[in-house]
């Protein structure tokens, strides 16, 4: 287990994505280690969300070199996607479907055999607390009901790699808390790698060690926070907050 | 086939709890019962004291009833049960956002199209499978006729052409879904085109046959011939035609021919005497090329379907 720990998961080299005549991911490289949560921040619009989708295999990178736990996700995405399991941002579900139905299709999409499909969705639904309304239709879920819902996806998909794209968007301040709760339970009891795209500061830094900030699709930053704060602010580990530290980082790009 | 089968029975699901599916059915099944009614009734008010001609049961699919017969039926509104359980597949996914989640989970990106075309196709099937199946239900309790063994047949040949005619509909609809994203466009795209190919193309091949060959006069039969063919040809780039040519000779064995034959006044005579229908083994190899031709259609859709989808971009914005 502990040589797991410095495991490389994700890993990229000068990758880049091009968009007619822009860069919308400019030479991006950054690794990922086994079981960290890495915090995954930028503006709108400053490429966040294309490197999550090259690291899919959901878009083929222009160059570059991209490498998910050893696979490479142009070539055999279909790997690549049966290890990752990706939250996107305002993602939707089939309103007229109930809880259990969605977690079965996400569990047949993954050709998990039933018996092991309806264990891990009994245990899901608990976890994140939606057993009492697993047979209510998701047109009548909450927004924060249905976050809920998508990491119960992700503890039925049981995968190695979970991208979470903004999770905590649009949530009160008390689902946005249980979500964090979850989150931690994700990479503490699931041993999940967890790649966090997120604007809710408070969060990153209360769940990452590690954060990667991307600014007009580069990466002009990547490393330990404190080791970032100590380069950057030149300040000690406790008298900075990450708001601090992005800012500063926003300002000179 | 990864993902196929997961796919196919959710959408197979989907499509027979909708309202859409419901209402569609239920107005499919009003329309043939009434038009089946009535062609029955008439049928057998012709029947009476008469022997019994050839292929009797077939006339309740092809004789007019109140407006159409129930070929004609087919061939008009048919397209609008593909176009309906399909016009918003792919955009419908995309707009929720559920599209994003499906294709990063580990299943070809062809999957989704696969399995929601079939699904179409069954519920399709389903559907015209009833209907042919309640009419001829009906013909029994009306008409009182038993259908012969190659009668069967030709209901069975019929039913498999028409499944596959609405099909190509449904992949047009699925195509639009892929290159519209707001589902309004994408609907709208397909009714224009249903309207084109139903009503613009038979008009505009007789306007364009008139540009090719003017002044056609009465006598001069060469020229007539000419017109003739030149708007056959336009005419059959609409799958409608191809459709209703192609079962025609199928479900209606007096027809010998779907080309136009042009006949002296004692030739048609001595062949209204001596005239046999057309037996089965024939009739097929009539049908045969206009089956191909939609089978080939829908390909063609299929593969361009395939393009677009694969290059697509999926975001979840």
């Amino acid at each position: 287990m502990e040589d797991m720990k410095d495991q490389v998961v994700i890993e990229t080299e000068n990758l880049t994505k091009v968009y007619g005549p822009q860069a919308a991911v400019d030479h991006v490289s950054f690794s990922v280690m086994s079981g960290e949560v890495f915090g995954f921040l930028g503006p709108n619009g400053a490429g966040k969300t294309t490197t999550l989708l090259m690291l899919l295999g959901l878009t083929e990178p222009t160059s570059g070199k991209v490498r998910v736990l050893g696979i490479d996700p142009a070539r055999d995405s279909i790997k690549v996607k049966g290890v990752i399991g990706y939250m996107p941002e305002n993602m939707g579900f089939y309103g007229d479907m109930d809880a259990v139905q969605t977690l079965r299709y996400m569990a047949e999409l993954n050709s998990l055999p039933r018996d092991v499909a309806d264990a891990r969705i009994e245990e899901a639904l608990k976890t994140v607390g939606l057993a009492d309304e697993a047979k209510k239709k998701l047109s009548a879920y909450s927004r924060g009901m249905r976050q809920r819902l998508g990491i119960a996806e992700l503890l039925v998909k049981d995968p190695k790699v979970a991208f979470l794209d903004e999770p905590t968007l649009g949530l009160d301040p008390d689902a946005t808390n249980r979500m964090i709760e979850l989150i931690e339970s994700l990479t503490q009891e699931k041993k999940m790698t967890i790649v966090l795209c997120s604007h809710f500061l408070n969060m990153v830094e209360k769940l990452c060690k590690r954060v990667g900030i991307m600014i007009k699709g580069k990466m002009v930053a990547q490393g330990p926070m404190d080791w970032l704060a100590q380069e950057k602010l030149g300040l000690g580990s406790e008298e900075y907050t990450l708001e601090e530290l992005y800012m500063k980082y926003f300002q000179e790009a | 086939m990864h993902g196929l089968k997961a796919i196919f029975r959710k959408e197979l699901a989907d499509h027979f709890s909708s309202y859409r599916f419901i209402i569609l059915f239920s107005l499919i099944t009003m329309v043939s019962l009434i038009i089946a009614y009535m062609v029955g009734v008439n049928i057998r008010q012709g029947l009476e004291g008469v022997a019994k001609p050839k292929f009797i049961f077939l006339m309740l699919f092809t004789a007019q009833g109140v407006v159409f017969s129930l070929v004609q039926f087919v061939a008009f509104f048919g397209p609008l049960i593909g176009l309906v359980l399909g016009f918003d597949a792919i955009n419908r996914e995309r707009n929720e956002g559920t599209l994003a989640k499906l294709v990063s989970q580990p299943i070809y990106r062809d999957s989704v199209i696969n399995g929601k075309f079939l699904a179409g196709v069954v519920t399709i099937s389903v559907m015209m499978v009833s209907i042919v199946l309640l009419i001829t239900g009906m013909g029994l309790i009306i008409v009182g006729v038993i259908p012969g063994m190659e009668e069967l047949w030709r209901i069975f040949l019929y039913l498999i052409v028409s499944i596959v005619y609405v099909s190509f509909w449904l992949g047009i609809s699925i195509l639009f879904s892929i290159l519209f994203r707001s589902i309004a466009t994408s609907a709208l795209a397909s009714i224009a085109l249903w309207i084109f190919f139903s009503f613009v193309v038979s008009i505009g091949a007789n306007v364009i046959a008139n540009a090719v060959v003017p002044d056609v006069k009465e006598s001069d039969i060469e020229a007539r011939v000419q017109h003739i063919k030149v708007q056959r040809a336009i005419s059959l780039i609409s799958p409608m035609v191809l459709y209703s040519d192609g079962t025609a000779t199928v479900i209606d064995p007096t027809r010998k021919t779907t080309s136009i034959v042009l006949v002296g006044p004692m030739e048609k005579i001595s062949q209204e005497r001596f005239s046999g229908p057309l037996p089965l083994s024939q009739s097929i190899l009539v049908v045969v090329p206009y089956i191909i031709s939609l089978i080939a259609i829908t390909a063609i859709c299929f593969a361009v379907s395939y393009a677009v989808f694969m290059r697509q971009e999926i975001r979840s914005v």
